[in-house]
């Protein structure tokens, strides 16, 4: 086992501990940090019998060396000894996972809505400041700052390093599922920041093991394992967006989909539908040879029940356009609202515009999404595509 | 823990009250003391401390060392009209203690974890 595989596997498990027995994330973080610099410099190639264990002893001692020598801290007494009691399991038993307490404390709703996502990066995940700020294109500076503010805030507000009460748990849950969403989408939108599609499945997945019984949990992580699936068909050789309907097959991952599969199955049986498990039911459908466009539509309705917004409006209308054809599904997009600024709208708007042969109206929409579309890939996409309708 | 809970009021609810005459504030009151019997009772039975004000017209403001003004310290939508001081295991428990103070329905909560 190389340090590398030690730190993915005990990192937030071990900043989960010291931050529950401490409620000092920041001190549990430096901590476990120290731990594995001297854990470089010792262990050379041979890690000891059970690494995580020597980890988190030599990080509990670090943090009682740190909390020593804090001159002004008034509960230093309490602390030591609530430090002494950490337990240091010989062998990895079934202990509770504290990392999980930890995830829904990174994704406390008391904690601002854009410093959970690279919190939770960095205390569970064990990212490093430098590798969050560049994925999320802030200063380093200013990302370390935020982190150290939320990093006090759970310390000095007493947000809980556990799993809420049952009463509250849906929602929590909620804004944990949605932070992990977050970190995908944010890796899945360009090719760079892949390694942050790979850490939110990670993420998704731990999550997933931890709460067995929560099926949306389980929906999640099937959508991520989709939509990742066809990571390696989404752009072609030139970095170009390839739309699904376009995609070559042969590059999906299928071992992907079939886990994906299991864990929707798994998510289902639960017959407790929400909005993930939807979401990935209409994946798994686009995973099809011929997807069954009535089914997704029918999805899609149900999706717009459960959690209402535009842009499940905007995907009804499109797939409404592949079951009922493009007269259809014009309609349905000339009915969605609040989607103005938002470039996809104006990219399927022109796409069916496009497939009726009206071609100045789609000429316009697609000089609308471009001039609202960002990523560089999707440009070069609606550009091509302006290029074909404006020549004869 | 120990967490300042600020209780405040709308606007509208305050000039409600006010505009009621003496037999009206009886039954509001006999309306709302229940609530907060209860409250007491079955979500806070030992607060550290907790005091009703008087209304925010009879504040007066003290501002850059001596001018005084009529008034609570700021314009809001929303006055003070009381606060509750507990002690809770987390963040989570003084929310929850706090979302079933009776004026949680119609006005506010702040919830401020004390610097100690």
């Amino acid at each position: 086992m190389s340090l590398e595989d030690v730190f993915r596997e005990e990192w937030g498990r071990s900043v989960a501990i010291l931050a529950r027995a401490t409620g000092d994330p920041a001190l549990a973080e430096d901590s476990v940090q120290d731990a594995f610099a001297t854990a470089l410099e010792r262990w050379g190639n041979r890690p000891p019998r059970n690494p995580g264990a020597w980890i988190l002893t030599t990080a509990r001692n670090r943090a009682i060396d740190r909390i020593r020598r804090d001159r002004t801290l008034a509960r230093k007494t309490e602390l030591l000894a609530r430090l002494e009691q950490v337990d240091v399991p010989e062998e990895d038993t079934s202990v509770p996972d504290e990392r999980l307490g930890l995830i829904f404390a990174c994704c406390h709703p008391a904690l601002a809505g854009d410093v959970r996502v690279p919190l939770t990066l960095r205390l569970v995940g064990g990212l490093d400041t430098g590798e969050i700020a560049r994925a999320f294109l802030v200063s380093e500076a200013t990302l370390a700052q935020r982190l150290v503010r939320a990093k006090r805030k759970i310390r000095d507000a007493g947000i809980p390093l556990e799993v809420p009460a049952a009463h509250v748990l849906p929602d929590r849950l909620g804004s944990v599922l949605a932070v992990l969403y977050l970190i995908f989408n944010e890796g899945y939108s360009t090719i760079v920041r892949n390694e942050l599609a790979q850490e939110a499945i990670r993420l998704a997945k731990l999550l997933a093991v931890l709460m067995p019984d929560e099926p949306e949990a389980l929906g999640l992580l099937a959508l991520l394992l989709f939509q990742d699936s066809r990571r390696a068909a989404r752009l072609d050789a030139n970095g170009e967006l390839v739309l699904l309907a376009d995609q070559d097959r042969a590059l999906w991952d299928q071992d992907r989909i079939a886990e994906g599969k299991r864990m929707l199955e798994r998510a289902l049986s639960f017959r407790k539908p929400g909005p993930y498990q939807v979401q990935a039911a209409i994946a798994a459908l686009h995973a099809e040879d011929e997807p069954d466009w009535p089914q997704i539509v029918a999805l899609y309705c149900r999706l717009a029940e459960l959690a209402p917004s535009p842009v499940v409006d905007l995907n009804r209308a499109v797939a409404a356009a592949m079951a009922e054809g493009p007269e259809v599904g014009l309609a349905l997009i000339e009915r969605v609202s609040g989607l103005e600024s938002y470039h996809l709208l104006h990219a399927a708007r022109a796409d069916l515009l496009r497939r009726l042969d009206r071609r100045e109206e789609a000429a316009e929409a697609y000089r609308q999404a471009l001039e609202l579309a960002e990523s560089a890939a999707e440009r070069s996409f609606l550009e091509r595509r302006l290029a074909e309708v404006t020549t004869a | 823990m120990r967490y300042l809970l600020l209780l405040a009021n709308t606007e509208e609810r305050i000039a409600g009250w006010e505009d009621l005459d003496a037999d009206g504030r009886r039954e509001a009151m006999a309306e709302e003391i229940p609530k907060w019997n209860a409250f007491f009772d079955r979500v806070a039975p030992n607060p550290v401390g907790g005091l009703q004000l008087d209304l925010p017209r009879t504040a007066k403001t003290l501002r850059d060392g001596g001018l005084v003004t009529d008034g609570p310290y700021a314009e809001t939508k929303e006055q003070i009209g009381g606060y509750l001081l507990v002690d809770c295991e987390s963040l989570d428990e003084a929310i929850e203690v706090a979302s079933q103070v009776p004026v949680a329905a119609t006005g506010s909560v702040e919830i401020r974890p004390l610097d100690e």
